[in-house]
C-alpha cells in the first residue's frame, strides 16, 4: 500500500526497560522506494541490536536522525510518502537528561478518574458554615467565632489561612458585624447562653500589662546593646561551628611546673584559657582569614592578632569583650597577665573605651561551669570566635609504638571555632583546629 | 561522586556488598551467565563466580526456601524474582516461613528480595505491578521503594545488612530513566526513614517510588497557582516513616496520598487512616488518595497511561485540595 499520507517513522521500544536506541545504520536513502517491512535501519539499544523494518511502503522522503545518534524511544526518525520536507516536525530533542528529573510524559492522558466532587461545603444554611477540624481547633485555642472569618475556600468556608490571618491581623475593621449588644430586655439568659462577646483577639497594639507574678525591669544599656549586637551579628555572618577535642595532658604538667614561678614572681595565674590563647595566637599566622573581617567588597587580613577575651560581668549583668593589643607579640606570660589585667579592670569597670575596640579575633571560656560545648556568637566585624569549655577527665584511647590500643585517663577539653561562612569554610576552619589541637597537645614547656 | 542510573547504583550497592562480605550471593532466573533479566548482575558471575552468582531454575518457591535456608545457616542471600509479579509462586516460602520463622524459633533469616516492579511500558498484567502492599501487610517483612539512585545503592546495602526478610521494590521504569549522583563509597540508608524530596507549605504529597517524580512535577505545575506542594518520598513503605508523614500534614494541614499500585487496600489507605486518626485536628480538608483503578495493568498504552496516575490527574487532585 504505497502511501500518499506521510508515515513517521519511530525509535521502536525494544524491551521493556529500553529508554532510547542508537541508529546504527540507514539501510536505505533519502528518495529511494522502500517496501512495508522491509528493514530499514538498524539500531542497537542496550539490551540489543537489531533491524527496523519500514512501517510502510513508499518513499523514503526524509531522514532526521542520522547514523551514530543515541534519541528516546519514540522520537520520530525519519518519514516514508508524503511532501518531502513539508512539516518537518520536531527536530530530534537534545537528549533531556538532567539529574533526575522525571520524564516527561509527552501527551498525558486525560484525567480518567473521576474529579472528587465539591465537598458538601454548602452546609452553610443558616450561619453554620463547614468548619475544618484545623481551624475548629485554631478557633478554639485563640477563642475566635469560625463565623466571623471572613473564608476564601470553596463556598467561603473559612481555610486554615484565613483563620491564621484573622489571628494575625485581628478581625477586619470593615465593622465586626452587628456586635451583638445585649437586649436588655434578657439579663438573666444564663452567661453560657448569652452571645459571647467576642474576645480581643491578639492585636494589641501596647505591651501586655505584666499578669501576676511577672516582674518587669527595664532593659539595661549594656542589655540592650548586647541584643543588638548579638541579632545583628546572626543576621550578618553564616554561623557555623566547628569543635575539636584536645588531650591537655601536656598543658596540665606544663602549667603544674609554670604556676609556681609565675605567682611568686610575676603574681600571675597562668591559666589554661592562657595557654590556649597563646597557641590560638601563634595559630593564627597560618590562617590569616580566621583572623580577618568582610569589609564591603573587600576582605582584609592582618598581620596582627588584638585578641578580645569574653568577661562576663558581675551577678550576669552583662558581658563585655576586652581587647589584648598586639597579642602575636606576647609569650605565654604576657597574654596571661593580659587576660588577668583585663579581667580585673572589666569587673571593677575600670575599662577605657580604647579597650573593647579594635578587637580582631575573641576567644570566649564558657567553661567555667561544666559546660562542655557550646556555639558562640561571632563578634562582629570578626570572621570567627574560639571557645574553650571544661577540662574533664575522659578515658582516652591511645596507640602505642607498635601500634596496641589502650585505654587511659586523659585531661580532654572541647574547643570549639565559630566561623563566618562567608569568609571561611569548613576545611579551612578544620586545619585551624587541627594545627591548634597539635600545639596545644605538643607544648614543650618553654613558651 | 559518580553520575549513576538507578539500575547502575542498584548493581553497585551489590557488588560492594559482595566484595565486603562473603557470605553475601545472589540467586536468580538468569542472573548468571545472562547478568539479569535487566543487566542488574551483568558481570557479576566472571568476578564472584558460579557459587555466589546462581542461575536458578523457573521456580520462584524453591530460590525463596533456598534463600531462606541459606540464611539460617549464617548466609545472607539475596534473590532476584525477574519480574515482582512472579512473588506470588514463592508466597508460601516468603509469608509462612521466612516472615515468621524469628517469631516461631528466635532464628533470623536476613535475605533480600530485589523485585523489578512497576509498569509505564505496556508490560501487561503479569510484569507492571507493585505488590508491595500485600507485603506490608505481613508482619516480618520489611518493604522498601527508593526512587533515586542514592537512595537505591544506600537502601539495597541496609535492606542486605538488616536481620530481616526485606523485599527490595525496585521500578523498572526509573531503571535507565533516572541518574543522579552516587558516592561511590559504602553508605547506608536507613529503613523506615522518609525524605524530603520537595519542601513545600500548603500541600504534602506523600508517595514512593517512580511517582515521586510524577508528584515532583505536578508540583512544578502548581508552583504558578502559586500553591507550594511538599513532595514526602516515603522510601519504605515497612517500616513507614509515621512521624515524617504527620509532621508534613501538622504542617500543611492538606494531604494528598499518591501511589501507582491499585486504591482498594493499597498501602495508600493505611497512611490516609492514620493521617486521619492522630492528626485529625491539624486537617484542613479530606486526606486525598490518587491510584491505579482497581484493575489488572492493561497492555495498550493508551489504557495503561489512564490505569497508572499521570501527571495531569495528580495536577487536578493538588488544584481540587488548593481550592477546598
Amino acid at each position: 500500500m504505497a502511501t500518499e499520507t506521510a508515515v513517521d517513522v519511530v525509535m521502536p521500544q525494544m524491551g521493556v526497560s529500553v529508554s532510547e536506541g542508537t541508529i546504527t545504520r540507514w539501510l536505505k536513502r533519502e528518495g529511494e522506494q522502500v517496501e512495508a517491512d522491509e528493514p530499514l535501519l538498524e539500531i542497537s539499544t542496550d539490551k540489543v541490536d537489531t533491524e527496523v523494518p519500514s512501517p510502510a511502503s513508499g518513499t523514503l522522503v526524509q531522514i532526521l536522525v542520522q547514523e551514530g545518534e543515541t534519541v528516546d524511544v519514540g522520537t520520530k526518525l525519519g518519514q516514508i510518502g508524503g511532501a518531502a520536507g513539508a512539516p518537518a516536525p520536531a527536530a530530534p530533542e537534545p537528549e533531556p537528561e538532567p539529574a533526575s528529573v522525571a520524564p516527561s510524559e509527552p501527551e498525558p492522558a486525560p484525567a480518567p478518574a473521576a474529579q472528587a466532587p465539591a465537598p458538601a461545603a454548602d452546609v452553610s444554611g443558616g450561619n453554620g458554615k463547614f468548619v475544618s477540624p484545623v481551624v475548629a481547633r485554631i478557633a478554639a485555642e485563640h477563642n475566635i467565632d469560625p463565623n466571623a472569618v471572613p473564608g476564601t475556600g470553596r463556598g467561603g468556608r473559612v481555610t486554615k489561612q484565613d483563620i491564621l490571618a484573622f489571628v494575625e491581623q485581628g478581625p477586619p475593621p470593615v465593622a465586626p458585624p452587628a456586635a451583638p449588644a445585649p437586649p436588655a430586655t434578657v439579663p438573666s439568659a444564663p452567661s453560657s447562653e448569652a452571645p459571647a462577646p467576642r474576645p480581643a483577639p491578639a492585636n494589641a497594639p501596647s505591651a501586655p500589662q505584666p499578669q501576676p507574678g511577672e516582674q518587669v525591669e527595664p532593659v539595661s544599656a549594656m542589655r540592650r546593646g548586647i541584643a543588638e549586637h548579638m541579632r545583628r551579628s546572626l543576621d550578618t555572618a553564616a554561623h557555623v561551628t566547628s569543635a575539636i577535642e584536645v588531650d591537655f595532658s601536656k598543658i596540665v604538667a606544663a602549667r603544674a611546673a609554670l604556676k609556681k614561678e609565675f605567682q611568686s614572681a610575676y603574681g600571675v595565674n597562668p591559666t589554661y584559657l592562657a595557654f590556649v590563647a597563646r597557641a590560638a595566637v601563634e595559630t593564627l599566622k597560618d590562617y590569616p582569614y580566621v583572623n580577618a573581617e568582610m569589609r564591603g567588597d573587600s576582605i582584609v587580613t592582618r598581620n596582627y592578632v588584638n585578641l578580645g577575651i569574653a568577661v562576663e560581668l558581675a551577678d550576669g549583668k552583662g558581658l563585655i569583650v576586652p581587647v589584648i593589643r598586639n597579642a602575636e607579640g606576647l609569650n605565654l606570660l604576657g597574654i596571661a597577665r593580659g587576660i588577668a589585667d583585663l579581667a580585673a579592670r572589666a569587673r571593677d569597670k575600670k575599662l577605657l573605651p580604647d579597650d573593647v575596640q579594635g578587637g580582631t579575633f575573641t576567644i570566649t571560656n564558657p567553661g567555667g561551669y561544666g559546660t562542655f560545648h557550646g556555639t558562640p556568637v561571632i563578634n562582629q566585624p570578626q570572621s570567627a570566635i574560639l571557645g574553650t569549655y571544661a577540662l574533664v577527665k575522659r578515658p582516652w584511647v591511645i596507640t602505642d609504638e607498635s601500634g596496641n590500643d589502650a585505654i587511659a585517663i586523659k585531661p580532654i577539653m572541647n574547643v570549639t571555632l565559630t566561623y563566618d561562612h562567608r569568609l571561611v569554610d569548613g576545611a579551612y576552619a578544620g586545619r585551624f583546629l587541627r594545627d591548634l589541637r597539635e600545639r596545644l597537645e605538643s607544648w614543650d614547656g618553654t613558651e | 561522586m559518580a553520575e549513576l542510573t538507578y539500575l547502575q547504583a542498584i548493581s553497585d550497592g551489590l557488588r560492594t556488598e559482595m566484595r565486603r562480605d562473603k557470605r553475601v550471593f545472589l540467586i536468580g532466573e538468569d542472573v548468571g551467565v545472562y547478568g539479569g533479566a535487566f543487566k542488574v548482575s551483568l558481570g557479576f558471575q566472571e568476578e564472584f563466580g558460579p557459587w555466589r552468582v546462581i542461575d536458578a531454575p523457573l521456580a520462584e518457591t524453591a530460590i525463596i526456601g533456598a534463600c531462606t535456608g541459606a540464611s539460617m545457616m549464617g548466609l545472607r542471600p539475596v534473590a532476584e524474582m525477574q519480574f515482582a509479579d512472579f512473588i506470588s509462586c514463592a508466597w508460601d516460602q516468603l509469608v509462612t516461613v521466612a516472615a515468621k520463622q524469628r517469631w516461631r524459633a528466635g532464628t533470623p533469616v536476613p535475605i533480600v528480595v530485589r523485585l523489578p516492579s512497576g509498569g509505564g511500558f505496556s508490560g501487561g498484567p503479569f510484569h507492571s505491578q507493585n505488590p508491595e502492599s500485600s507485603f506490608a501487610h505481613i508482619p516480618g517483612l520489611k518493604c522498601v521503594c527508593p526512587a533515586t539512585p542514592e537512595d537505591a545503592k544506600g537502601l539495597l546495602i541496609s535492606a542486605i545488612e538488616d536481620p530481616n526478610p526485606v523485599l527490595f521494590f525496585e521500578h523498572k521504569h526509573l531503571y535507565r530513566r533516572i541518574k543522579g549522583e552516587v558516592p561511590e563509597e559504602r553508605y547506608t540508608v536507613p529503613i523506615g526513614k522518609a525524605r524530603t524530596h520537595r519542601i513545600g507549605k500548603d500541600i504534602s504529597v506523600i508517595t514512593w517510588g517512580a511517582m515521586v517524580f510524577t508528584a515532583e512535577e505536578a508540583a512544578q505545575q502548581l508552583e504558578n497557582d502559586g500553591v507550594s506542594v511538599e513532595v514526602l518520598d516515603l522510601r519504605s513503605v515497612m517500616p513507614w516513616d509515621k512521624a515524617a508523614v504527620l509532621d508534613s500534614v501538622r504542617k500543611t494541614s492538606k494531604a494528598l496520598v499518591l501511589h501507582e499500585d491499585t486504591r482498594t487496600g493499597g498501602f495508600g489507605a493505611e497512611i490516609a487512616a492514620t493521617i486521619a486518626e492522630e492528626a485529625f485536628e491539624d486537617l484542613d480538608a479530606p486526606v486525598k488518595r490518587i491510584a491505579a483503578p482497581d484493575t489488572p495493568v492493561p497492555f495498550s498504552p493508551p489504557l495503561e497511561k489512564a490505569f497508572i496516575p499521570q501527571v495531569d490527574d495528580v495536577v487536578a487532585g493538588l488544584r481540587d485540595l488548593a481550592g477546598y
